[in-house]
């Protein structure tokens, strides 16, 4: 109980500090999806539609296809940001962890406070994207409100992986890597722009393993109505199992390192 | 009036691997004094003091902190401790208001609870007028007020100060000592972390020495002076290179001669017939000064070395 009430409390310090600094964070979170969507749903999705035909993915025009994918991965880069720099800066560059854990706080709390945090913002990144595509006459409404929550699970789910990852780092060599290798080719190759049967068969169970593909199945099959590629209940179990695994190794290394 | 001790500490150790960083000291801090840790860096005054407050573990031995187990109620004793670390972690991107609301909230202090503290605080800092500017535009002198600013938000029991001044010019010091020493007029108990004899002497009621994790020596400022090293200090400067030639031509002169790099010090309890006598036997100093015993003298005897290396 403790540990939750010392979350509340460290969720809600993030929130007062974001107050001082949401504007910046809140115009590119607008103007990413519309030039997203007009880009590649539009300028290129118009290509696509024309060449194959609507039918071709999903049955659907590329635009509706592409809008949940995007959703979810910009949740999760969201969610993966979150919990990079700013994480290593708390324990090292700018040491604000360590003001923390002077007080009555603990690290449970500061590492699950972090992480809800971080899903809030995804959350409303994604509700934005969501207003942005049903704009676009990418989504119906109804299915775009529906589709912020796997997109927030999405995002939730890299804001602990990331947390877990980076509590390890000393360097932010390992950040600019985790983008490079990890989150970028996650962003592009995970079903958000094609599925993932276009891979070659022996990439696919790499694409499978990824959380974003289960967040991107889940968000399209919100958005859409239509059935995930799993069991829904199996693509939830999988990006909370990385909700957990990540706070567990988070609150394990960070008590290592910071309260030593 | 509870007389127990605040801190009470029993064979005390911290240690990092094979590095033993605390070597099982014993020291107890009473309600309302100011107590403080003398010795250079890495001696285990930091290592002794994240122990204090219930940051770090302690590997052996026993601890108390308010009546509890730092162990098991690290986070009952955080609440009714005030923190300055040796190294800023405030944040810089935030107005001044806004760190303090955000760590009154960290102890579960109600909003307008905090916002008066705030106001009161920041007149005790003296940065009133820099309420709302982000930290990054503070001097080094400001952000350590407003460090200390902050750990009062709680209204602790039990100040730690981890070397509150270091890295300070000298203005900032003196007006950074002068809000510590308010403080202890209103009788908060301060443990404070020095290497600077200066501000032990300024600051503590009483202190102890420590050296290489151990302490060496304990008391009151003007005790350990007294105990430890004659009245007097003469310091002896000679032009380079010569000290060496001539430094057994000093011996014998004063109670005790160290031979530091730079100047020859010697002990005694009458400086002015220190002085005359090495004039006396010939020996030109380049400069020559009697000054009075201090800590820095105590902790030369006890461990061969200067503080501040």
């Amino acid at each position: 109980m403790t540990t939750v009430r010392h979350a509340a409390t460290y969720f809600e310090s993030r929130a007062r500090a974001y107050r001082h600094q949401w504007r910046g964070s809140a115009i590119a979170s607008f103007l990413n999806p519309v030039m997203f969507l007009a880009a590649m749903g539009i300028g290129l999705g118009q290509l696509v539609d024309r060449q194959v035909g609507e039918a071709v993915i999903e049955s659907v025009a590329y635009v509706t296809f592409l809008a949940p994918g995007l959703m979810a991965t910009t949740a999760m880069q969201t969610g993966a940001s979150d919990s990079s720099w700013p994480v290593l800066a708390g324990i090292k560059w700018l040491r604000t962890y360590h003001g923390v854990l002077t007080t009555p706080l603990t690290v449970g709390g500061l590492v699950l406070g972090h992480v809800g945090f971080a899903t809030v913002r995804a959350l409303f990144v994604a509700a934005i994207y969501a207003v942005v595509a049903t704009l676009f006459g990418a989504l119906e409404l109804g299915g775009a409100l529906l589709a912020i929550l796997p997109a927030g699970l999405t995002g939730m789910a890299f804001a602990a992986a990331v947390m877990g990852y980076s509590s390890h780092l000393s360097k932010d060599i390992g950040l600019v890597n985790l983008f490079r290798y990890g989150i970028t080719p996650m962003f592009l190759f995970s079903g958000a722009f094609f599925p993932i049967t276009q891979l070659p068969g022996f990439i696919q169970p790499v694409a499978i393993i990824t959380p974003t593909w289960h967040g991107v199945e889940l968000t399209r099959a919100a958005a859409l109505g239509t059935a995930p590629a799993w069991n829904p209940a199996l693509h939830v179990l999988v990006l909370l199992a990385f909700v957990v695994v990540g706070v567990l190794v988070a609150r394990r290394k960070m008590q290592e390192r910071l309260v030593s | 009036m509870n007389s127990d001790p605040l801190v009470l500490a029993k064979g005390l150790t911290k240690r990092f691997g094979d590095l033993v960083a605390v070597d099982d000291i014993d020291f107890e801090v009473r309600a309302g004094e100011a107590f403080g840790f003398l010795g250079p860096n890495g001696a285990g005054k930091s290592s002794t003091m994240k122990m204090i407050g219930a940051t770090s573990p302690v590997t052996d031995g026993y601890l108390e902190v308010l009546g509890m187990d730092p162990e098991s109620q690290g986070t009952l004793i955080r609440d009714r401790l005030g923190v300055v670390p040796q190294e800023e972690n405030l944040d810089p991107e935030l107005p001044i208001d806004a760190n303090l609301m955000i760590y009154g909230r960290y102890f579960g202090l109600s909003r307008p609870v905090i916002k008066e503290r705030i106001a009161e605080l920041l007149e005790f800092a003296q940065l009133t007028d820099r309420a709302k500017d982000k930290v990054d535009s503070l001097s080094g002198g400001m952000k350590r007020r407003l460090t200390i600013a902050r750990s009062l938000i709680n209204q602790p029991d039990l100040l730690l100060l981890d070397e509150p001044t270091a890295g300070l010019d000298p203005q900032a010091r003196h007006l950074l000592w002068d809000r510590l020493y308010r403080l202890k007029q209103q009788g908060v108990t301060l443990i404070i972390t020095t290497h600077y004899m200066d501000e032990a002497e300024q600051l503590c009621d009483r202190l102890v020495v420590m050296d290489k994790g151990k302490i060496v020596a304990e008391g009151s400022p003007a005790a350990l002076i007294q105990e430890h090293s004659p009245r007097e200090v003469v310091e002896a400067r000679f032009p380079a290179g010569v000290q060496e030639g001539i430094i057994d031509r000093l011996e014998g002169i004063g109670a005790r001669l160290e031979a530091l790099p730079d100047r020859a010090l010697l002990y005694t309890d009458d400086g002015d017939h220190v002085a005359a006598e090495i004039h006396a036997r010939g020996l030109q100093p380049e400069t020559i000064l009697t000054r009075r015993s201090t800590l820095e003298d105590v902790f030369l005897k006890l461990t061969g070395r200067t503080l501040v290396d």
